[in-house]
């Protein structure tokens, strides 16, 4: 079985948030960049059905040479292979389009990423992909079992989850559940020695024009303080949000 | 020309979210001076459309439909969008909308622009706002394709009544087929789910152990509340995956979001943000969460929370 885990490179989560002077673009000084950790759980899962299952792993990023840090983590934590499209994203449709340029061109039966990525949140690319491709799709995917080239995937619904049965190729979405936080993969000395060695190519992208435009960035308005309320007041609480917010 | 919206129904009921997704689209209806057309598939009362804007409606119904597959429920809107000559097409970010956008997206040949929260700042060009890094900024779009699909975020716009008398017109899609069969549903009955909630109620680890969630689901049943928990909370098991807010776990934008105990590490704080009035209950005065919070307690949940719940109660049987 082949499996393509489409990794994406954003900021830590605890990373400040600042934009360039004209407030274009984001400003990536200083910032410390990590595999999105919604792709971190299905990079795991490939790993689990690469160590039980005998699955192939090629990671992939859309991106300049900045994503091979996260591409080479990968490889650390035991992908076999990467791909990288040397473009600079615009938006969920361009990666997308990249991604289903080259997977076209690749034999694969399932492709695994996170349901979204931390930086634009758009999660779009996963259910693109699958169109693009005429494959199979599973969104917010919280368990994933392959036996016989079907696929058995849990997907979260609102109030519950639904499990859904397709035979591969399959796009897949996940997030925390395909598997627990504790079984996630942290690279071992040797793992980063081998890494060194696998092959990670670069793919020249195609050419795109993009049907967005993210024209200027702007920060929430500041946060008046919090009203602290005494502890023997709860009665002052209540009236608050019952008067003045206007929730209850 | 028109503007679509797809108005979601939960047995045959239109949730919170649809509505907002009616509201938003009138506003842009408005904006462009176009007729609003609303979408809806196995509703049983179209009809409590037209009062929140559309122009028209288009009934849907079929027994295949009961239930939701994203390929064949974006087959319907796009074809829908197609007879309507949509110009721009609007859908909520309910899990089935956000399940089914990107596919419309590819089908209609859309720009597609996520998280929305605001009405068009301009339509020549096409310009909306959306949020971008978990809650942390926002992102001034230019769609420039000619049909536009905007998935609204939830409890961003708001729910607004503009009585209209709207047409109705029954409409037959072709429903294509799907190799992705559903199997089982499992959905926990009589509880209020997360995404569905006004008011989310939400335990840390400073309620201490999994005996005390007492506090936390008799509060959140005064409230008609959701329950909902911290990561540390359901790593260790106190309560089941399903209830993890924050990222990676479920998102929340809730009216109201109360945190008993929980501290406010930024992973929670990004994920429980997009509320509109956030509480927090809990003995350090140092702890993150009060400066993310709108009104906040320093005390012991212990103490605090059955007095809440207590007082609460007196309150609902006063303004019911």
């Amino acid at each position: 079985m082949k499996v393509f885990v489409c990794i994406s490179h954003v900021p830590d989560t605890t990373s400040k948030i600042n934009f360039t002077e004209n407030a274009s673009e984001f400003d990536k000084t200083g910032v410390q960049f990590v595999i999105n950790p919604y792709d971190e759980f299905a990079l795991a899962r490939a790993m689990w059905l690469k160590e039980k299952q005998g699955a192939s792993i090629t990671v992939i990023s859309v991106g300049d040479a900045s994503v091979e840090s996260s591409l080479r983590k990968s490889l650390a934590i035991g992908a076999d292979d990467a791909i990288r499209i040397d473009a600079d994203p615009t938006d969920g449709l361009f990666v997308a389009q990249q991604l289903a340029a080259v997977l076209k061109e690749h034999a694969c039966d399932l492709i695994l990423t996170g349901r979204e990525s931390i930086d634009y949140n758009g999660a779009m690319v996963p259910g693109m992909l699958a169109t693009l491709l005429d494959w199979n799709f599973v969104n917010a995917c919280v368990g994933l079992e392959i036996e016989n080239q079907t696929a058995t995937a849990l997907k979260e619904i609102d109030g519950g989850t639904e499990t859904l049965s397709a035979t591969l190729p399959l796009v897949v979405a996940g997030q925390k559940g395909m598997v627990e936080e504790k079984d996630l993969r942290i690279p071992n000395m040797r793992g980063i020695m081998m890494a060194r060695k696998k092959p990670l190519t670069v793919l020249a992208p195609i050419a795109i024009e993009s049907s967005t435009h993210a024209n200027r960035f702007e920060k929430p308005a500041a946060k008046s303080a919090c009203k602290l309320v005494d502890a023997s007041d709860v009665d002052g609480l209540i009236a608050l949000l019952h008067k003045e917010a206007k929730v209850i | 020309m028109s503007v679509v919206v797809y108005a979601e129904t939960s047995e045959g009921n239109f949730k919170n979210t649809a509505l907002e997704a009616v509201s938003y689209g009138k506003k842009v209806a408005e904006q462009m001076d176009l007729p609003l057309i609303a979408l809806t598939v196995n509703a049983t009362n179209p009809a409590e459309l037209s009062r929140y804007g559309a122009d028209k409606i288009v009934k849907i119904n079929h027994v295949d439909l009961n239930s939701f597959n994203a390929k064949i429920f974006a087959g319907i809107v796009h074809q829908v969008a197609e007879r309507e000559n949509a110009t721009v097409v609007v859908v909520d970010s309910s899990s089935n909308g956000l399940y089914l956008a990107p596919i419309l997206a590819i089908k209609l040949s859309a720009g597609y622009a996520s998280n929305v929260v605001a009405a068009p700042s301009s339509i020549h060009p096409f310009v909306i706002k959306r949020k971008a890094f978990s809650n942390k900024a926002f992102n001034h779009t230019e769609i420039k394709s000619d049909i536009k699909l905007i998935g609204l975020a939830k409890n961003s716009f708001g729910v607004f009544e503009n009585p209209t008398t709207a047409n109705e017109e029954d409409f037959s899609p072709e429903i294509c087929s799907s190799e992705l069969r559903s199997t089982a549903i499992n959905k926990a009955s009589g509880n209020v789910s997360i995404a569905d909630a006004d008011v989310v109620v939400s335990g840390g680890r400073g309620l201490k152990g999994p005996e005390n969630w007492g506090l936390i689901e008799e509060l959140a049943a005064v409230l008609g509340a959701a329950t909902a928990c911290s990561k540390p909370v359901s790593d260790m098991g106190w309560r089941p995956h399903g209830e993890h807010v924050g990222q990676t776990g479920k998102p929340v934008a809730s009216n109201l979001y109360i945190a008993i105990g929980i501290s406010g590490a930024i992973q929670h704080l990004a994920g429980v943000n997009a509320s509109k009035v956030k509480v927090v209950i809990n003995t350090d005065p140092e702890a993150p969460f009060f400066k993310a919070a709108d009104y906040g307690i320093v005390g012991d949940a212990f103490e605090v929370v059955p007095k809440l719940i207590e007082k609460l109660r007196d309150f609902k049987a006063q303004n019911s």
